[in-house]
């Protein structure tokens, strides 16, 4: 019954999608100045329907009904409400129908908030944009449909992976997907204005709203997964440079190069191909990480079977962008000249896209090396932290520095003054650094540059909130924030990686450990049934010894039954100045545990200033005028 | 007409892309059971985990009727639903012997595994770094092979062995 209403509702929005680039297309002929109605009324079916489909499926996971494959392979009738609803786009048939929810829905917003634009350009992008929707509602039907039915009738579901039973984990796709999806709609706008000759500074003005928007979910989406990684995964590490996390890197940076250089297309009118290459090439890369991550070909040790015909799905249909893509912008491509003078806020701009670019590339080579060399040579190579290390993070140190001074220059021409003021501050940041490393311990000379360069720019940005402030300039804060957020996480890190402390011992319940500055005392054993898992808890007194301060922190083992599966839940114990970690696993058949201890300074500051780059973005976008 | 040399490059590079990636989905499908069973598995060596100094090599398994090589770690939780069905494999057939490879573990929570639930395994292969398993072409843990007297693959089963799994390696040792 559902699974009829889900596919007759896909299919709905199907044949709307052919209609509405039917009617467009006629639309583009006539000498009209505006749309047609029946256009309006045709997305708005289409976007009305989608999200009804959508909704059907969230319905069939909240009464577990399992005559959908989705929801038998994927949910249980005893779980949690919240985690019926997550386990909608929790596997890989939902989130496929949530992608076309936001391409519909995106579709439908940029059609109505853009009124003021070029007609022929706004028609230009919703045929790309449903073209694009096609193409996925093509891929749900003939391979991935939720709906799909299944007879005779489970009696239960198979349930969801219990890793994935996690609040920060079910918020995690959806903010990616809306991240990632959305950059869809300037892929088609920029299209459109290729073809419409609509570029400049109006075209500018016309995707500025979703570039933001993209960006902040995806930045969010980012840092609540790597907050998951940290409370879940039970490593203490939040970041690991694995393909999956690369994948989504991607996007994210060819976005952020994107973000700035929007703005000199709208204040200078210059940049349109390079800003329109980066608005093709930033939903690229999203299909190419879907790519990767859906079709098994990152395959590493720790991933389960996939399918492959997905992954022939996605892979024509990436090349089919591409290759239109490279084709449009190609056969319409001028010549522009850029003549920039270097102390110029547009110089600066570029030289963050060209750190970016770098960036990008550097973790592409990262991904795709050893992929190719696997399917050329049959070698098998990992691509792991050292090598993101080594050629990342030199790069980060004359990055921050001109991410502090670069917003200080004007447009066109500055006079010389200004930057010799704002590297005063450097004084300070040194200073700072110097006491940090005699106080508290050495490190090296590239951690000294690194501390050097984050506090400049963390002090170079209170500065200039406080001028702001006192100016009463609400519209440079957002910018402000963010650049002061990343100076502080890359601090923060800093400080982290610099100070952590890690034990690694085995104890038996009533044992005793010491170390330098703890004794940790194994006091003893619960166990506790939960709605849908069984748990073991430890329980542990940590005692400082330096500031003879008592803590408890109480790890878990979980035993999940649906399906039957074992997690370690670390025991976190957040303060200010640090988080305390530990995690216990059983070690089979004997009666010792092994004990995984670790002080983690300024951990929580690490997701406040991460979280903070994402509050710039967000308050941007609160903010109706940004003008300088 | 004018030849621009870095649209010819940006092409030559999307379609060689796209060109490895194609072939990468392909390769893809040798992890499926339908393509390796068959073929012979490609020739090993591995030391017992109690004792470094005893190896075993594809040579022996030919003295087997049949070989089931299973490949468990004590970290992983498939691996215990999964033990009873090899259990009883050694239990019920005689033609059957179990080789169990041992991945990505400490030796003595591997030890301690078998302890606690039995030891279906006549001999038990060291594989610390994972990299042997790798060359028998496995991407995930627990996975088996069954191979028969020649070497040739028979069955492949990634995942935890289940009861239909269990009834078809019974019927296909018959």
């Amino acid at each position: 019954m559902l699974s009829n209403i889900g596919i007759g509702l896909v299919t709905l929005v199907l044949v709307l999608s052919f209609l509405t680039i039917y009617t467009a297309t006629l639309d583009l002929k006539t000498s009209s100045q505006t749309i047609k109605k029946s256009i309006y009324k045709l997305s708005l079916f289409q976007t009305t329907f989608t999200i009804l489909s959508f909704l059907t499926l969230i319905i069939g996971f909240l009464n577990s009904d399992f005559s959908l494959v989705n929801v038998y392979e994927n949910s249980h009738s005893e779980k949690p409400f919240f985690y019926k609803i997550a386990g909608t786009w929790g596997n890989h048939e939902g989130s496929l129908l949530l992608w076309i929810n936001i391409l519909v829905i995106f579709s439908y917003l940029f059609l109505v908030f853009n009124h003021t634009h070029d007609k022929k350009f706004r028609l230009y992008t919703l045929i790309f944009q449903n073209t694009l929707i096609l193409g996925f509602l093509f891929f749900l039907l003939s391979n991935s449909n939720p709906f799909s039915p299944i007879y005779p009738i489970p009696l239960e579901g198979l349930g969801l992976n219990p890793i994935l039973q996690d609040p920060a984990l079910a918020i995690h796709p959806p903010l990616l997907y809306v991240g990632f999806v959305g950059c869809s709609i300037y892929f088609s706008a920029a299209m459109a204005s290729l073809l419409s000759n609509y570029g400049g500074k109006l075209f500018a003005q016309s995707i500025k709203t979703w570039v933001k928007i993209s960006w902040c979910f995806q930045t969010l989406g980012i840092i609540v997964g790597s907050i998951w990684a940290y409370y879940e995964l039970g490593w203490g590490g939040f970041w690991f440079w694995d393909p999956v996390e690369n994948a989504s890197l991607l996007p994210w940076f060819a976005i952020t190069a994107l973000m700035h250089s929007l703005i000199v297309l709208e204040k200078r009118n210059t940049l349109y191909h390079w800003v329109v290459i980066l608005c093709l090439s930033t939903f690229i890369l999203s299909v190419i990480g879907t790519f990767l991550v859906r079709s098994g070909i990152l395959n590493s040790v720790h991933t389960f079977a996939s399918d492959p015909s997905r992954g022939v799905y996605i892979l024509i249909f990436l090349s089919l962008m591409i290759f239109s893509a490279l084709t449009i912008f190609f056969t319409k491509h001028k010549k522009e000249k850029y003549n920039f003078n270097l102390k110029s806020k547009e110089t600066f701009i570029l030289a963050n896209n060209w750190f970016m670019a770098f960036f990008l590339v550097t973790v592409l080579i990262g991904i795709l090396y050893p992929i190719f060399l696997d399917v050329l040579t049959n070698m098998k190579i990992s691509v792991g932290p050292p090598f993101f290390n080594i050629v990342i993070i030199p790069l980060v140190v004359p990055f921050m520095f001109l991410m502090a001074i670069g917003p200080k220059f004007s447009w066109i021409k500055s006079q010389n003054k200004i930057s010799y003021k704002s590297i005063f501050p450097i004084f300070g940041a040194i200073g700072i650094n110097l006491f940090i490393f005699y106080f508290f311990g050495e490190y090296s000379l590239l951690s000294n540059l690194i501390f050097i360069t984050a506090i400049f720019l963390i002090l170079h940005s209170f500065l200039d909130i406080k001028k702001n402030i006192s100016k009463k300039n609400i519209y440079q804060l957002p910018r402000i924030i963010s650049h002061l957020g990343f100076g502080l996480l890359v601090f923060f890190i800093g400080i982290n990686h610099q100070f952590s402390l890690e034990e690694d011992f085995n104890l038996k319940v009533g044992e005793i450990k010491k170390t330098d500055n703890y004794e940790i005392n194994f006091q003893d054993i619960k166990i506790k049934e939960r709605k849908n898992y069984k748990a073991i808890v430890g329980n542990f007194e940590l005692t400082n010894l330096k500031k003879n301060l008592v803590e408890y922190l109480e790890p878990e083992i979980r035993i999940y039954s649906n399906p039957e599966t074992l997690t370690y839940e670390a025991a976190i114990k957040t303060k200010i100045t640090s988080d305390l970690y530990l995690t216990m696993s059983n070690v089979s058949r004997s009666d010792y545990y092994n004990i995984k201890f670790q002080n983690k300074p300024f951990m929580v500051w690490i997701w406040i200033s991460a979280l903070m780059i994402t509050f710039g973005g967000f308050m941007q976008l609160s903010l109706k005028k940004n003008e300088d | 007409m004018k030849i621009n040399i870095s649209k010819i490059i940006i092409f030559s590079f999307v379609i060689f892309s796209l060109f490895v990636f194609w072939q990468g989905l392909k390769k893809n499908n040798s992890y499926d059971t339908k393509n390796l069973i068959g073929s012979k598995i490609s020739s090993f060596k591995l030391s017992e985990i109690n004792n470094n100094e005893q190896y075993i090599s594809q040579e022996k398994l030919k003295q087997n009727k049949y070989t089931l090589i299973n490949f468990f770690a004590s970290w992983c939780a498939p691996c215990r639903i999964e033990h009873k069905y090899l259990l009883s494999l050694s239990r019920e057939s005689k033609k059957i012997k179990i080789i169990g490879v041992n991945f990505k573990d400490k030796k003595n929570n591997a030890i301690n595994f078998l302890e606690e639930l039995g030891n279906p395994y006549y001999f038990v292969g060291e594989d610390l770094d994972g990299k042997a398993s790798i060359s028998f072409g496995i991407y995930g843990i627990p996975e088996s092979i069954l191979v028969d007297n020649e070497l040739t693959i028979i069955k492949k089963i990634v995942g935890p062995i289940d009861q239909s799994q269990y009834e078809e390696i019974l019927k296909l040792i018959k």
